[in-house]
Formats: structure tokens, C-alpha cells, sequence
């Protein structure tokens, strides 16, 4: 079950194929304008056309004249932080989509599932303690971490008798437990000038990401949105259960583990580069059903596009409220996920 | 006469649960054999490892049959409040058939019109599934199945909780499937819905209680 009964008969929604088209490439238009404007905002002052002509002078080899404050501040900083936020709204929209439709449950998503604290204590013991720290790096850490997480969620649900309500009480029991390993590990470990502390790794934050991050995050994204679009027609499948989609034709087992290391992957990928940030994954897919519909061909691109311009304006909101002090940006998205979270278990108050 | 699928000393386990014991059977080819028996007999785990979806721990499945097993699953199955519609449904039944990039072609759209049709529900087109009432619901699924063309129908109490015309209309519908030559079976708990089989598998808490050819 991948979305909340409306009470009352209502038209199908998202059906028509100019209507897709419209959402995608509005949402492309939008995220493309989102990205330029969220970098002319902070205390410097930056205009569109400054941003026009760095970006000209980088990628198309122009030779515009252009402060070098301002070429640093939005080369260096704005510029990787918009596109790290870009790929971790869609990353974590697409892996919210992927959890919801294979547990059959409206309210997965890889922070209330516990997988990102997971992957949190996996990029801490290789950053902190140095676990494996040669072969592995921070984002191999951070997968091996979200595998275990993912495990035991499922385990502890399976082993409380199952069901949608055990699954999110499984999450919450894994993400107390992997959030106190990761504060534990830094409060034990870490030198007082270990760069990132227990905020980031619980709350997520952008402050000081670069282009190495922008990069890792840009290809799961990436990545992730091909294997969805790939497996749309599974993705669909598993919202009718397993016996159906092995009787369509799927090979659940081998599907349902490509989706899981996928969802694992992508939510490493965020994690080691941004820290654990919540509710994203849990509110984008239901958004994107409203603008989309509910097959999985249509709302891929769309959650990848929208979790992307969420995530520019909510960290260009955060940086900005409290400037210059920023917010992490994990206290905004739970402010917005919360409440979010609240209506969808409201709506579904019969099944839990 | 000649079997669609043989069961040999088929044993069937659900987790630590074993569901079917040392289970010999054969379905007919090309007839409606019902599976009869009680809640808990077994009857759609038996249907399950028909379909190929549920693998014995051990006995022999041989099959005759040539295309892949179209199953129509339990109503209550299928979570009520699923947001897609009725041809989206049935659509989903032609993905086996379905070309590189999952696009369907006009011939299977085609086939899901047909099937739409054949029972009934092309009004409903449109309509989502959580908006139906239970007997279009189940229409709805088994024209799913019917979309899938194979030549081995499994269903699993396709006419359970329908009023008379509605069974009668099911039962109309198997016939046909029948007559072009499907193997169909089909499970109940209710006698009288295995009245227009030609083959009856009774069982009995996962053992073969009686086999019946008419």
C-alpha cells in the first residue's frame, strides 16, 4: 500500500500525458531557476548575472571579468552546496519512493527506518575510529552501516509479528540505538577538532560541503533515478504484494534485493557527504503522487525533480534564517516532515 | 485426458509452518478443477505452488503447460486503498509481455480492452480501485488475469463474498476460458462453487482428502 485512501471517490489523478510532460519539465525548468537564485542569496551580495558569468567562465571556457570574492564564494561554496542539495532531496525522495512501495508502507523512509542513523555509525567508525579506513573510505562505512540498520529493522519487525506499525517502531528502536553509537563514538573518540560533530551526523547539515561531495552525490542521484525509471514496472508491482508480482512476472527476490542496495547506496551516499537528514524521504514521494499519480514511470522523475527543488529552498531558507549562523538543515526538513508525517498516519489511523 | 501439472509427494512449508504434507495430485489439462476444503487447508499455498510463486520444500512439480501461470490472487490480497485505476490494473497483466522500455503496444492495449470488456468493468475504466465495491474489484483482478493470455488460469476464491448473479457470472466466465482450451482451477471453501467443475481436489488440513473426476 503505497498511499493513504482518499475517503471519497475521486478522479484519477495525474492521468494525462501532457500533464506529465507539463509537471517534468516545469519542475526541470524550476529546479534549473531554483539553483541560480538560491546562489545569489546570503551576506555576500552576488547577482544572477554574476552567477551567469562565472558559470560561463567555468564551463564554457569565457573570460568575463568577475571579482574573485565573488567568483570564490559561488565556485567554491554556493554553487557545490545547491547541487549537493539538489541530488539529496532527489536521492532521498527516490529512496523513500523505493521503501514505500516495497514494504507497502506510506510512512518508510530511510530516517524513520533508522537506515540513516546506520549509515551515520558506519561513516563515524571509519572517519572516527578508522575502521577498514584504507579499502572502505566514509561512504563504504556509511553503506555498511545502512545495510545493518536495514537488517535489523526488518528483523525486529519480523520478529514482533509484523506489520506496518512494527516496522516504524522497529525504526525507531534502531535509530535510538545507531544514534547513541554515533554520539558515542565522537563523545569517546573524536579530538576536540574532529570537523564534524554529533550534530551533523544526527541532524544533517550543508555547512562546508565541495565539489568532491557534489560529485558523489550528483552520481547516486543520478544513478538512482536510472534504476528506478528501469524498475518503474517492479516498483509498481510490489504495491500489489509479492505473490502478485511474482505471478506478473517479476523475480521478487532477486528485485527486492537490487531495490534495497539501491535505497542502501543512495542513502550512504547522502549520509557521508551530508549527515543524516530526516523526513525527506518520507514527504517528497507523497507530494510527487499528488502532482504524478500513483505509477511508479511518471513519479520517478518527478520525486527526483521535486525532493531536488525542496532541498534548494529549504537549505537557502536555512542558511538565511538565523544568518550567520546557519540552521542544520535537518531541523528544517523535520519541520516540515513532522506534520506531514502526522496527517499520513492520521489518514491510515484504522490500519495502525 | 492428459494433466496440465503433476504433484508428487509435494510438502510445502510457510516459515517454520509446514502448510502441505507428502501431496499427490494432478489438474487436468484444458478443464476447471476446484480446490475445495477448509480455511486453513492449504488451498491457496497448493494454488501458490501451481502458479510456480511458492517453491515446495520437496516433492516433484511436473508441468505440461506452455506459458507462465496467470494467478489471480485473494481480493482481500490486494490492500483496498491501492490509488490506481481499473485499466492500470488490468494493464499490469500484459507487463510479461511488454516490449525493452516497458512501453505496451497497441496490440496490448488491445488485449486489455478486451479483457475489460469481457467482463464488464470498461465503464470503470478510469476509476480507481479503492473506489470499487467488491465484487468490481474482484472483476477488475480478473481481468488481470485473463490479461495475461496464458494457458493456466490459477484463481483463488474468485467468487467468494459475490452475491448470485455475480458467481454465476464468474462461473459463466470459466466455462468460456475453458471451452478455448485454459486449464482453470480455482479455489473455494464453498461447495456449491465447485458445483461446475470437472475435477475436484479436496483437502484436509495439507493432506489430499479426496480426488474427484466427473
Amino acid at each position: 500500500m503505497t498511499l493513504a485512501a482518499p475517503a471519497v471517490a475521486s478522479p484519477p489523478r495525474g492521468g494525462t500525458r501532457l500533464r506529465f510532460l507539463a509537471v517534468g519539465l516545469g519542475s526541470l525548468a524550476l529546479l534549473l531557476a531554483s539553483i541560480g537564485a538560491a546562489i545569489t542569496l546570503g551576506p555576500a551580495d552576488v547577482s544572477l548575472v554574476n552567477v551567469r558569468d562565472i558559470l560561463l567562465n567555468h564551463l564554457a571556457g569565457a573570460d568575463i571579468p568577475v571579482r574573485v570574492s565573488k567568483e570564490a564564494i559561488v565556485w567554491q561554496d554556493r554553487l557545490p552546496r545547491a547541487l549537493v542539495a539538489a541530488a539529496c532531496g532527489a536521492g532521498l525522495g527516490l529512496c523513500g519512493l523505493i521503501l514505500q512501495s516495497l514494504l507497502r508502507n506510506p510512512l518508510a523512509d530511510p530516517y524513520v527506518l533508522g537506515i540513516s542513523s546506520g549509515a551515520s555509525s558506519g561513516a563515524v567508525a571509519v572517519a572516527i575510529l578508522g575502521v577498514g579506513s584504507a579499502g572502505l573510505g566514509v561512504p563504504g562505512g556509511a553503506f555498511i552501516g545502512s545495510l545493518v540498520s536495514f537488517a535489523a529493522v526488518l528483523l525486529i519487525a519480523r520478529l514482533a509479528g509484523g506489520g506496518d506499525d512494527k516496522l516504524v517502531l522497529a525504526g525507531i528502536a534502531v535509530t535510538q540505538l545507531f544514534s547513541a553509537i554515533t554520539s558515542f563514538v565522537i563523545f569517546a573518540f573524536a579530538d576536540s577538532d574532529a570537523t564534524r560533530g554529533v550534530m551533523f551526523w544526527l541532524l544533517g547539515s550543508l555547512e562546508g560541503v565541495r565539489w568532491d561531495g557534489a560529485a558523489l552525490c550528483g552520481a547516486a542521484a543520478l544513478a538512482g533515478t536510472a534504476l528506478c525509471l528501469a524498475r518503474a514496472h517492479v516498483l509498481d508491482a510490489f504495491a500489489f504484494g509479492d505473490d502478485v508480482a511474482a505471478s506478473l512476472g517479476v523475480h521478487v527476490r532477486r528485485e527486492r534485493a537490487v531495490l534495497i542496495t539501491a535505497a542502501a547506496l543512495l542513502t550512504a551516499a547522502m549520509v557521508s557527504v551530508a549527515g543524516a537528514i530526516g523526513f525527506v524521504g518520507l514527504v517528497l514521494p507523497h507530494a510527487a503522487r499528488f502532482l504524478a499519480g500513483p505509477l511508479h514511470l511518471r513519479l520517478v522523475p518527478v520525486t527526483a525533480l521535486v525532493g531536488a527543488v525542496f532541498m534548494v529552498w529549504v537549505d537557502a531558507v536555512s542558511r538565511l534564517a538565523f544568518s550567520p549562523s546557519p540552521l542544520p538543515i535537518g531541523v528544517s526538513t523535520a519541520l516540515v516532515g513532522v506534520p506531514v508525517f502526522v496527517v499520513i498516519m492520521y489518514r491510515r489511523r484504522r490500519n495502525l | 485426458m492428459s494433466n496440465a501439472i503433476e504433484l508428487v509427494g509435494v510438502c510445502a512449508r510457510h516459515g517454520a509452518v509446514a502448510v502441505l504434507h507428502d501431496l499427490t495430485a494432478a489438474v487436468a489439462a484444458q478443464r476447471i478443477t476446484a480446490l475445495t476444503g477448509p480455511n486453513g487447508s492449504g488451498k491457496s499455498t497448493l494454488l501458490g505452488v501451481l502458479s510456480g510463486v511458492h517453491r515446495p520444500a520437496s516433492g516433484s512439480v511436473r508441468r505440461t503447460h506452455a506459458r507462465r501461470p496467470a494467478l489471480v490472487v485473494q481480493r482481500s490480497e490486494v490492500p483496498d486503498a491501492l490509488p490506481i485505476t481499473v485499466r492500470q490494473t488490468v494493464a499490469m497483466g500484459r507487463w510479461a509481455h511488454r516490449g525493452a522500455w516497458g512501453r505496451l503496444s497497441r496490440e496490448d492495449r488491445a488485449v486489455v480492452d478486451r479483457c475489460m470488456e469481457r467482463l464488464g468493468i470498461t465503464a470503470l475504466a478510469d476509476r480507481r480501485l479503492s473506489t470499487l465495491s467488491g465484487g468490481q474489484r474482484q472483476r477488475a483482478l480478473l481481468a488481470q488475469g485473463l490479461a495475461q493470455e496464458s494457458d493456466l488460469l490459477l484463481l483463488d476464491e474468485p467468487a467468494t463474498g459475490l452475491d448470485a448473479d455475480a458467481k454465476a457470472q464468474i462461473a459463466d466466465l470459466l466455462a468460456e476460458e475453458c471451452a478455448r482450451g485454459v486449464t482453470v482451477v480455482h479455489a473455494t471453501h464453498e461447495p456449491e462453487d465447485a458445483a461446475g467443475a470437472h475435477h475436484r481436489i479436496a483437502l484436509s488440513e495439507g493432506r489430499l482428502l479426496a480426488e474427484v473426476v466427473r
